[in-house]
């Protein structure tokens, strides 16, 4: 599954992320790496982007971005 | 001996306040060379032997962003004497990303943890000496909001450079260079991991509690009430900068009163002057009233707005609600090519040209900032508004004139959408920008901050601005006010008060007119009248009126000025009593006189002229558009230089306005004659 699949308030380790180019380096540089933890805060009113949670910090992210990070 | 230290780090760090505080207004801004990226350059106030420079505010060194490449480069190649490494304390654990980065370089540097009260307050703490011990460097307590600290950070900063205090070469650094880039994100995070564990003292209560800061957004950003929350934030912003008539109450809103305020004492000025030159010739009065204090003023009149505005822009960005009205309205945007942040430049067009373009500074992504700009100038700001009250009630005298108007700005959002669409898709080849945004916790705005803030804005408009607008509007008086005549001797003949200047309809600028007006044929507007409204409509947007007044004086008859108006709005005697039929009067007066009139009701039937030089409703439709969509007042297209940087991206992007203009006045135009309106 993809972190799109997260309910808000759950949490799940990245496994891999299946992406190239500048959104994976931008992805690693703001500490999505394999067997982090992140929790899903939540889904924006209209329904897209998501806010997570990852090192401390809020992050968000559109749910195109989110779907190529499969977690578990 | 001189030294340059640089400023590092994340966004949100507090950089700029650190900045702002170590410098004070002894700053310059700048470009960095090639890109449109600015150049923060300071000398340190109290320590004036140190040059300050502001790095662009990223969370890594890799290359893969203008700003990140200018970081990259600046402390590799130029090696600055000392980099200062700015750490969002709370945020340790992203924050020590960058400062790895940097300290793989081998650059003295010193790390600076602000935000270092709050974190104490919370109970927490960073132990600054393991991370010495462990990088080699420097590491001092700071709070650049609460000035705190800045006297550790200059002994830090000073001993540093002293002893050439360099990082440690840990053995992470020598590993990376066998790992490809994933490994090296990878190695890197663990390192800090390990650091992280050691170094942060977590207070495990507060840890478990939830923050002060996801308490309000549980609120701010929540699916039902976020949206109505914003709508309210951005109705209050829009009432107190730019609002004429705040809350109902008959009061103008903080911006438009202090606009109002500066508009008379500037007009007390330009009237002493003017005693003052009572008898100096006439062009020379000319020339420093209508000339040099006309421009000045339209400059001085969008200070406090843009004043206003800014400070309230940058107290929704420093509490970091900014970045959730991006999070809110993202999808609606991303429509369009934009993003959510684009909302708040368009909304303020509606008032004001100027500032809403300076507010595109808040957009992040170049793409979204150059399409934002271009587009804002077509909302119906304050100053189209005369235009459209004027022409449709002497073109549309017949319609519901609130219906006209309702479908006139309809069509200038719509056409600020489509165009925004085109330009994603031709310019851009529709390329949807990365959106990871950091939610930064909220916080409260420091005032001295939020000042600075506001006052950098402005005095940047002005001296940018300020020379466009003056040297154009010199320009504009000169090619109304003269024609060849003033030169070889014949005015001055023939003129009752032996004056070298010319009447506007025998100057350069009706020559200038009718040398474009084949241009316009064939929206549907003929002669040099209309388009020399078009021409004065670029000083400010309001002149199109003024100088219809004054172009087609001969229209106004004693018979018509019966038949429409007497009794109306002001007596015909009134009108009489400022020169209305002449065309001479103050052109303030005349202003609120006329548009008074017309929206009362005049009939372009019974303007010879007018009506031979704007035939059907569809020509005076088309008209009305043209002036909304081509070029803004050259105030607007100052701040749309200041922000696109070149020339050559201001001029493409007025030259997109134009384009847009004359295909939308030509629709209209063709739609006319097709049912014959």
């Amino acid at each position: 599954m993809t972190l799109c699949d997260l309910k808000p308030g759950q949490k799940g380790k990245v496994v891999s992320f299946g992406t190239e180019g500048v959104l994976r380096h931008r992805l690693l540089d703001m500490g999505i790496t394999t067997g982090i933890e992140i929790q899903l805060v939540k889904v924006a009113p209209l329904g897209d982007p998501l806010e997570i949670r990852l090192r401390g910090y809020n992050l968000s992210l559109r749910k195109t971005e989110a779907s190529v990070i499969e977690i578990k | 001996m001189k030294y340059t230290l640089a400023l590092a780090g994340n966004p949100n760090c507090g950089k700029t306040t650190l900045f702002n505080i170590l410098t004070g207004s002894r700053q310059h801004v700048g470009n960095w060379p090639g890109v449109t990226v600015d150049k923060k350059e300071g000398v340190w106030k109290k320590h004036t032997e140190y040059n300050i420079l502001d790095l662009p505010g990223t969370y890594s060194l890799s290359p893969y962003s203008a700003e990140e490449k200018i970081a990259r480069d600046y402390i590799v190649k130029e090696r600055p004497d000392c980099v200062i490494d700015i750490v969002e304390s709370p945020n340790l654990e992203r924050n020590l990303y960058l400062t790895l980065q940097i300290l793989e370089t081998g650059v003295p540097t010193v790390i600076a943890l602000n935000m270092s009260d709050e974190l104490e307050e919370r109970g927490e703490s960073i132990d600054s000496s393991y991370l010495e011990k462990e990088f080699g460097v420097k590491v001092v307590k700071i709070s650049a909001r609460n000035n705190k600290g800045v006297q550790e950070l200059y002994d830090a900063v000073v001993e540093t450079i002293e002893k050439n205090i360099t990082p440690k070469k840990i053995p992470l650094f020598e590993k990376l260079q066998k790992l490809d880039d994933e490994g090296v994100a990878n190695a890197r995070y663990e390192k800090i991991s390990d650091v992280v564990k050691h170094a942060y003292k977590k207070n495990s209560k507060v840890q478990n509690e939830e923050s002060q800061s996801s308490k309000i957004d549980k609120i701010l950003t929540n699916r039902l009430l976020g949206l109505p929350i914003f709508a309210l934030v951005m109705y209050l912003l829009f009432q107190l900068s730019l609002g004429e008539n705040l809350f109902f109450l008959g009061i103008p809103g903080l911006g438009v009163f202090f606009a109002g305020w500066v508009d008379i004492l500037w007009s007390a000025i330009t009237n002493l002057v003017a005693t003052g030159l009572v008898n100096a010739a006439p062009w020379a009065q000319g020339l420093v009233i209508n000339g040099i204090f006309g421009g000045i003023g339209a400059i001085l009149g969008f200070m406090p707005l843009v004043l206003v505005l800014y400070m309230f822009l940058s107290i929704l960005e420093d509490s970091g609600y900014m970045a959730r009205v991006t999070f809110v309205l993202d999808r609606v945007f991303r429509r369009f090519g934009l993003s959510g942040k684009s909302f708040i430049p368009l909304l303020m067009g509606f008032g004001c040209a100027v500032p809403a373009i300076m507010a595109t500074r808040t957009l992040d992504e170049e793409k979204d900032r150059h399409i934002t700009i271009i587009i804002t100038a077509f909302m119906p700001c304050g100053g189209k508004l005369p235009i459209i009250a004027m022409f449709v009630s002497i073109l549309f005298v017949a319609d519901n004139a609130a219906n006209i108007t309702f479908l006139i700005y309809v069509m200038a959002m719509t056409v600020a959408i489509l165009v925004a669409l085109i330009l994603n898709k031709v310019w851009y080849n529709g390329a949807t920008s990365n959106f990871l945004m950091e939610l930064p916790q909220y916080r409260l705005p420091a005032p001295i901050s939020v000042l600075q803030h506001g006052l950098e804005k402005i005095k940047g408009f002005a001296k940018k601005a300020g020379t466009i607008i003056l040297a154009s509007t010199i320009l504009v008086w000169f090619l109304t006010s003269f024609n060849i005549n003033s030169f070889n001797g014949v005015n001055k003949e023939s003129n009752v008060n032996s004056s070298v200047m010319s009447e506007m309809d025998e100057s350069f600028m009706a020559s200038v007119g009718k040398v474009f007006s084949p241009i316009f044929v064939p929206l549907g507007f003929h002669g040099w009248r209309p388009t020399v409204g078009i021409i004065t409509g670029w000083i400010a947007k309001e002149n199109v009126v003024t100088t219809f007044a004054q172009v087609y004086s001969d229209d106004i008859t004693d018979q018509y000025l019966l038949e429409y108006f007497d009794g109306k709005n002001a007596s015909k005697e009134e009108l009489l009593d400022v020169g209305f039929e002449e065309g001479l009067y103050e052109s303030e007066v005349a202003r609120e006189i006329y548009e008074g009139l017309l929206q009362e009701g005049g009939d372009a039937n019974a303007l010879p002229t007018v009506r031979r030089d704007i035939p059907t409703k569809s020509a005076g439709f088309a008209y009305i558009m043209f002036n909304l969509l081509c070029m803004p007042c050259l105030a607007a297209v100052g701040a749309m230089k200041r922000e696109l940087k070149t020339w050559r991206k201001t001029f493409g992007g007025v030259g997109v306005q134009m384009l847009t203009a004359y295909i939308i006045a030509l629709l209209i135009r063709l739609i006319g004659l097709l049912f014959g309106f």
